[in-house]
């Protein structure tokens, strides 16, 4: 499983990437493979609120809908508008597939490392 | 606690990801996906696991009248080695299951009903046994493997001469062997596709798992888990008991009256049918025109107003589209009617569609 070092993630699986203020979200390889082939994804409006551990957008696999949460409390700055023509980019590569970019950022919610984060997944998987 | 098919340790082996479903364990998919599964069935072929389904043989003088009343078919006529889908119904016309008979002889004939309601169908059936009929159920000694595809007769010509392969659909050939393994070869699926059905005895079923995947190898065989299934009959427009109908929905509201002979002079549930007259809410397909995946239990409006909701949905693989098939108003059930279904408190635009969806060329 990849789990990238220089990112954070979520115990939701969402990982978050920070750079001068600005957080990258989207869903970890692990996420991509338990929900299996994505074909929908409805994403939030640029200018919405993001709150930490409140529902950012949702996808939906083949079986079933799952909700993706925001890591963190800011303001929707940009949503990557490939996505609703091409969901299975999630699963193909899913730290390329960012969903949206948050910015105004006045909380987070407890975001785990890469290695704490495979620890989680580990657990997981038992 | 889950029960475990014969080929639970192939299923791990294989990479399945297994959940629980109809009180088995069982893969909802391999490492290949749902997609690709699905996709494999409709242009080459897809091996399936399905041993959880029930089997009850019923035998003697009386068998016949018994399954003319307690199903809506009538087998009167069926001849030795046809294979016949009916209903069963409650005597509110309620739907009890759905179900395939095959014939063997005229005092033989063997049942297969759905996992989930193996233990409900037997007490109803034998409760409701005529004179000089004996009820067995053999699920637990029977493993059923579902080779479904255009490549699938290619394959089992790698394991038998294909000139004694059933050659009609909806019919079977009771003692066959496949490799050297005895089997009962259906030509039936749930797929919409091309294909069979292999019925083996429990200990038998890895060694015709294996076979049937190493002659496969070189026709783009993969296995296939219960996700590609749902998919694949959905996209066929087949009905799943518990969803398109269960025991509140008749046969004929469901669609199925091809498989409900009222002019049998008696079945159980007949009265009540025939009682109820032109059925007030009927199947439908349904196809999104909006963005949006439809799921079953959604509400769908026209003009504002409920008019059913749905009963199955998802994204249809081959197809590539969002589809759904729904009980609604039999007043709003004209295809083109265009509607709208609650998605999650979501309005997402929909029209009415012939069914199938899917119809293979």
């Amino acid at each position: 499983m990849n789990i990238p070092a220089e990112l954070k993630y979520t115990k939701s699986h969402e990982w978050v990437k920070e750079e001068d203020g600005v957080y990258t979200v989207g869903l970890t390889d692990y996420a991509q493979k338990e929900l299996g082939d994505i074909v929908f994804i409805n994403l939030p409006a640029e200018g919405d609120e993001a709150v930490a551990g409140g529902a950012l957008a949702d996808v939906e696999s083949v079986k079933a809908v799952s909700d993706v949460f925001s890591p963190v409390t800011g303001t929707v700055a940009e949503v990557n508008e490939e996505l609703p023509d091409e969901p299975q980019q999630i699963n193909q590569a899913p730290y390329d597939a960012w969903i949206a970019k948050i910015t105004d950022v006045t909380g987070t919610e407890e975001l785990l490392s890469a290695e704490e984060y495979a620890a989680l997944c580990e657990t997981a998987k038992e | 606690m889950e029960k475990k098919t014969p080929l639970y340790p192939i299923h791990l082996d294989e990479g399945g990801k297994i959940v629980p479903f109809a009180g088995y364990l069982l893969p909802v998919q391999y490492p290949a996906g749902v997609i690709a599964e699905h996709m494999a069935v409709r242009t080459a072929c897809g091996l399936f696991d399905v041993s959880h389904m029930g089997e009850f043989v019923f035998r003697g003088a009386g068998a016949l009248a018994t399954l003319n009343h307690l199903l809506t078919n009538d087998f009167t006529n069926m001849q030795a080695g046809r294979v016949r889908y009916t209903a069963m119904c409650l005597p509110d016309g309620g739907t009890v299951d759905d179900l395939v008979i095959y014939k063997f002889a005229d005092d033989c004939f063997l049942a297969v009903v759905n996992a989930a309601n193996r233990d409900k169908d037997c007490a109803h059936m034998s409760a409701n046994l005529l004179p000089d009929t004996e009820m067995e159920d053999i699920s637990d000694r029977v493993a059923q493997l579902a080779l479904q595809g255009p490549n699938a007769k290619d394959i089992l010509a790698h394991l038998i001469d294909p000139a004694l392969l059933p050659q009609k659909y909806y019919t079977a050939v009771r003692e066959l062997l496949i490799g050297g393994v005895p089997c009962m070869v259906s030509r039936t699926g749930y797929t919409g596709e091309f294909g069979y059905e292999l019925y083996t005895a429990a200990d038998d079923a890895p060694k015709l798992w294996n076979l049937l995947r190493d002659a496969g190898a070189e026709h783009g065989l993969i296995p296939c888990g219960l996700g590609a299934r749902d998919t694949l009959r959905l996209e066929a427009a087949m009905p799943l008991y518990g969803h398109e109908m269960d025991e509140t929905v008749t046969p004929l509201e469901a669609g199925l009256d091809f498989a409900v002979k009222l002019q049998k002079p008696e079945f159980i549930g007949r009265e009540a049918l025939l009682a109820a007259g032109a059925p007030g809410r009927v199947r439908v397909g349904l196809k999104a025109t909006g963005r949006g995946i439809l799921r079953e239990a959604q509400e769908v409006y026209c003009d504002g107003a409920k008019i059913g909701q749905t009963t199955s949905g998802t994204f249809a693989p081959y197809l590539k589209q969002a589809i759904a098939m729904a009980l609604v108003d039999a007043g709003h059930a004209a295809p083109g009617t265009a509607v709208e279904v609650d998605v999650r408190g979501r309005r997402v635009a929909a029209e009415i569609v012939p069914l199938p969806f899917y119809k293979r060329a």
